[in-house]
């Protein structure tokens, strides 16, 4: 029981709210590391990839009605 | 003082502030409410753990190899700022509430009075600065031996941690307020922008990649994260103005 708690505290504070973005970031430093296994200069995939990956998880988000006056502005 | 060693004070910093802010403002409800000497004897217990767990993963963590360190350390630093950035993009849109520490008192002040107060020891008032201080650390303590370990300058970004909490203690005992007119918000913002760039900078410097111009690429790579992010809030806050228009 203990463990079970601790083991999900554990990913609760890496992984956090959004699984996709904790994926993200395993991707775009093992396709780097793919890549650069195969000898390509690949310096660019890793900020490529997460930021792609960030605005994939900001699609269909928009200004609620509470905010969208004070945001406005 | 060179421009990394700037670069992670500053991170450091920030970072650290933020938290203590929102350690403090639960700590002074629960103080006010209930009774000062548990939440601070919870304070000093979360403290201590902190402590320890520095003391423990901090010599591990220098005795990893560099390459296999900065893929860790980047990996972690770059799934912790991505979530910070997107969460202070959804913020700065108004996709999502803003960090209001005022709100955040009355709440914790209305549960902490809700709860009967204890005829001896205080459980609930311990328990809880316990727990604030702990969640609210634990993020600063891993942000500080990450960055020390890599930079290999832990006494930096330590005494930056410390210089954040001091500097939020001092003014929170000032004002004996929420610090409500600390600039949250932002100061997330650029932790999230911070804290993507140095993942992403070592996590592929640790994958094998060569970043041109060695480490003053992480300058650029700062702007290009910041601008991309302000361009993710523009973009969130065009899809309210579709609607106000479609409407």
């Amino acid at each position: 029981m203990i463990l079970r708690r601790a083991a999900l505290a554990a990913w609760d504070f890496v992984v956090g709210d959004d699984w996709r973005l904790a994926l993200a970031a395993v991707l775009a430093i093992g396709l780097t590391a793919v890549a650069c296994a195969l000898g390509l200069s690949a310096w660019w995939l890793a900020p490529l990839v997460a930021l792609i990956a960030l605005r994939w998880t900001l699609r269909g988000a928009r200004p609620s009605a509470a905010n969208a006056s004070s945001t406005s502005s | 003082m060179t421009g990394a060693q700037l670069s992670l004070a500053v991170s450091v910093f920030l970072a650290c502030a933020v938290e203590a802010v929102e350690a403090f403002t639960i700590v002074l409800a629960v103080g006010t409410t209930r009774r000062w000497r548990p939440a601070l004897g919870g304070v000093g217990a979360a403290t201590l753990a902190l402590a320890v767990i520095v003391a423990a993963l901090g010599p591990a963590l220098t005795a990893l190899p560099l390459g296999v360190l900065r893929v860790i350390v980047g990996g972690l630093l770059l799934t912790f700022g991505l979530q910070w950035l997107r969460k202070a993009i959804l913020r700065a849109a108004g996709a999502k509430d803003k960090h209001d520490e005022e709100a955040i008192f009355r709440e914790e002040e209305a549960e902490a009075a809700a709860v009967p107060a204890a005829q001896g020891f205080d459980g609930y008032a311990f328990a809880i600065s316990f727990k604030a201080v702990l969640l609210e650390g634990l993020e600063v303590a891993f942000i500080v031996l990450t960055f020390g370990a890599n930079q290999h300058d832990v006494g930096l970004a330590a005494a930056a941690a410390a210089a954040a909490v001091l500097a939020v203690l001092g003014a929170g005992l000032a004002l004996r307020a929420p610090l409500s007119r600390v600039p949250e918000n932002g100061m997330k913002f650029v932790v999230g922008v911070m804290l993507t760039s140095f993942g992403i900078f070592w996590g592929a410097e640790g994958a094998g990649a060569d970043w041109p111009g060695g480490d003053a690429s992480l300058a650029a790579l700062v702007a290009v994260v910041a601008l991309a992010a302000l361009a993710m809030v523009a973009e969130v806050r065009s899809r309210g103005a579709d609607r106000a228009v479609a409407g």
